[in-house]
């Protein structure tokens, strides 16, 4: 589909992880900064080669500052489906848009990246020789031009049937990287305090680009563990407010999650993880409290809320209880002197987290939080609903062969009014959940199974 | 605690609603903690803060030269914006409590943390 020159093409080299999670990432960062998501492809799938039109060059540069999904971003001269046809591509490229890079006063040097194939040297020359037809002017420079050029052949996905030749070809003038280089800069094993549950560090940035998280933002989150999406939130300028029912794990005290590890030192808590990353003045507060029973007053003054509720497997599903049910044998938590329940209905955690959400985010503020569901029984009803809030996304990550996660964004777009008036709408809206309720069972119910599979066939 | 959360909380012990706030602080120990100003980021707050319980909340503290409201032009007026800063977000509250207006119910402040946890009976169905 031929889009109007007049529209700035840009091919995005996305990276091959979290495909799912790709797209909505590109289009919540290009509406932060004022784009749009168009584009003249069919579908984003599986390929890591994106034509997207972006007004300017600038917000082609914005997004580049953010994204973890995508490596590199190319202002696109040409492509094309062999090489004559990227040539003829070429050929019909605006020569004004092209001269400001090639005069003879820059420097510039062309690459080459191929994909799923490897080329010898003497073939990487001759293609970039087969462009000189091409207006340039300025001198080569290969250690530090001013323009970077690329030119990226595609031979497809599957490494076992390389193509003889490639699917597509494309040309185009390097902008930027995108900034995957913080997956390993913020990667969890050099983090300070990390818990049980940590949240890898590539899709805590992405839950923050899917939460359109900017600087000078407040961003919340209400089961805040040991801080790692404040990190990522703190890295993009927002102020962090979190908050959790485990005193310990608020306070950095009691067993430690690293192995070798026996005890939590001084270093370990939140506040020193975003002291260790030079983010400490991003950090507003820490509380402990009961995401079910929130203690902010009426208001609306949280831009984001990014959070990864516990799903009862590893970290336990918990609200405050009453004294009743101190006989029935439940934690009590010596420190903070308030019995604690072990039992919190997964569908109630929800209730509470999208009404909360509906109150106290701003008009146009996003709630980003996983979902874990048993995969035979999901069906997309299953995802929480609430009148004032938007679903953006619902992107899939498996956990296991029947389980596994959602990353659902939603964005409020109503204003919140009397919380008595949603309640019975949401409670018809949350029993196909109510299954999920023992997720727990479920998510070891393959376990199990499996395991009397292996004894049986280990006996004949 | 900071001041600008100390502005944020309210007491959600049953039956009280808007009367849980602002909850009564009181301090012994407190900590200046210098914070890098950013005028932006203060200026945005400024809508969002209840007054009276801020003035109420750092004349319990003792803080001195805390603007009795916001002025016009706010947010272009760095004097301003500085003494605000300092007041939000500088002054940290390591030990103390906070204590429900309505009820007496009180959540202590330990090392920077409040702990607002409720049980079942005390707070709102």
């Amino acid at each position: 589909m031929a889009l109007p020159c007049t529209l700035n093409r840009y091919l995005l080299l996305m990276a091959q992880e979290h495909l799912e999670f790709r797209l909505p990432e590109i289009k919540s960062l290009l509406s932060l900064f004022g784009g749009q998501f168009t584009s003249g492809q069919e579908t984003y799938g599986k390929s890591p080669f994106w034509i997207l039109s972006i007004p300017s060059e600038e917000i082609a540069r914005n997004l580049m500052k953010r994204t973890v999904c995508a490596k590199s971003i190319f202002e696109l001269w040409g492509h094309g489906k062999s090489p004559e046809e990227l040539y003829s591509s070429l050929k019909n490229y605006p020569v004004e848009k092209m001269v400001p890079f090639l005069h003879s006063d820059s420097t510039y040097k062309i690459k080459i990246h191929t994909f799923n194939k490897t080329l010898t040297q003497e073939e990487k020359v001759k293609r970039i020789d087969a462009l000189e037809f091409l207006p340039f002017e300025g001198k080569v420079n290969l250690k530090k031009p001013q323009h970077i050029f690329s030119i990226l052949e595609d031979y497809g996905l599957d490494p076992n049937r390389i193509p003889e030749n490639p699917h597509n070809i494309y040309f185009g003038r390097w902008i930027a990287d995108g900034q995957r280089e913080l997956i390993e800069s913020y990667s969890v094993k050099k983090r300070l305090f990390i818990g049980n549950t940590s949240m890898d560090a590539g899709l805590s940035f992405i839950m923050a680009n899917h939460g359109k998280v900017k600087a000078n933002d407040i961003v919340f989150d209400p089961f805040v563990g040991t801080g790692g999406l404040l990190i990522a939130s703190a890295h993009f300028g927002a102020y962090v407010y979190g908050t959790d029912i485990d005193y310990n794990t608020v306070h950095g005290l009691g067993k430690a999650s690293r192995k070798n590890q026996k005890w939590r030192g001084p270093d370990e808590n939140i506040r020193a993880n975003l002291r260790q990353y030079g983010l400490e003045k991003y950090y507003l507060d820490v509380l402990v409290s009961d995401a079910s029973k929130p203690s902010w007053r009426k208001g609306t003054y949280f831009d984001a809320i990014i959070t990864d509720p516990p799903y009862g497997i590893r970290e336990s599903t918990r609200r405050t209880g009453s004294q009743k049910e101190i006989s029935k044998g439940i934690e009590k938590c010596p420190e903070s002197h308030v019995p604690v329940s072990l039992s919190y209905h997964l569908s109630d955690m929800y209730f509470d987290l999208l009404n909360f959400a509906a109150e106290t985010l701003v008009l146009g503020g996003r709630l980003v939080y996983w979902l874990p569901v048993y995969t035979p029984e999901y069906t997309e009803e299953m995802v929480p609903w609430h009148p004032c809030l938007e679903l953006i996304s619902n992107c899939e990550q498996k956990l296991s062969s029947h389980t596994s996660r959602r990353l659902i964004t939603m964005e409020k777009v109503k204003k919140f009014e009397n919380r008595d008036q949603y309640s019975h709408l949401l409670s018809d809206h949350f029993l196909p959940y109510q299954g999920h309720n023992s997720f727990r069972e479920k998510y070891f119910s393959g376990v199990t199974k499996r395991i009397a599979k292996e004894e049986k066939s280990s006996q004949e | 605690m900071k001041l600008l959360t100390h502005n944020l909380l309210s007491s959600h012990v049953r039956g009280v609603g808007p009367r849980g706030f602002p909850l009564r602080l009181q301090a012994t120990e407190v900590r200046i903690n210098p914070v890098e100003f950013n005028p932006e980021f203060v200026a945005r707050m400024i809508p969002k803060v209840e007054w009276a319980a801020l003035l109420e909340a750092a004349d319990t503290l003792h803080l001195v030269e805390v603007p009795k409201e916001p002025i016009q032009g706010y947010e272009h007026d760095e004097k301003f914006l500085r003494k605000m800063h300092h007041v939000l977000l500088e002054v940290d509250v390591l030990e103390g409590t906070l204590q429900c207006p309505e009820s007496g119910r009180l959540f202590p402040i330990s090392r920077g943390i409040p702990n607002m946890l409720l049980s079942d009976e005390e707070t709102e169905s």
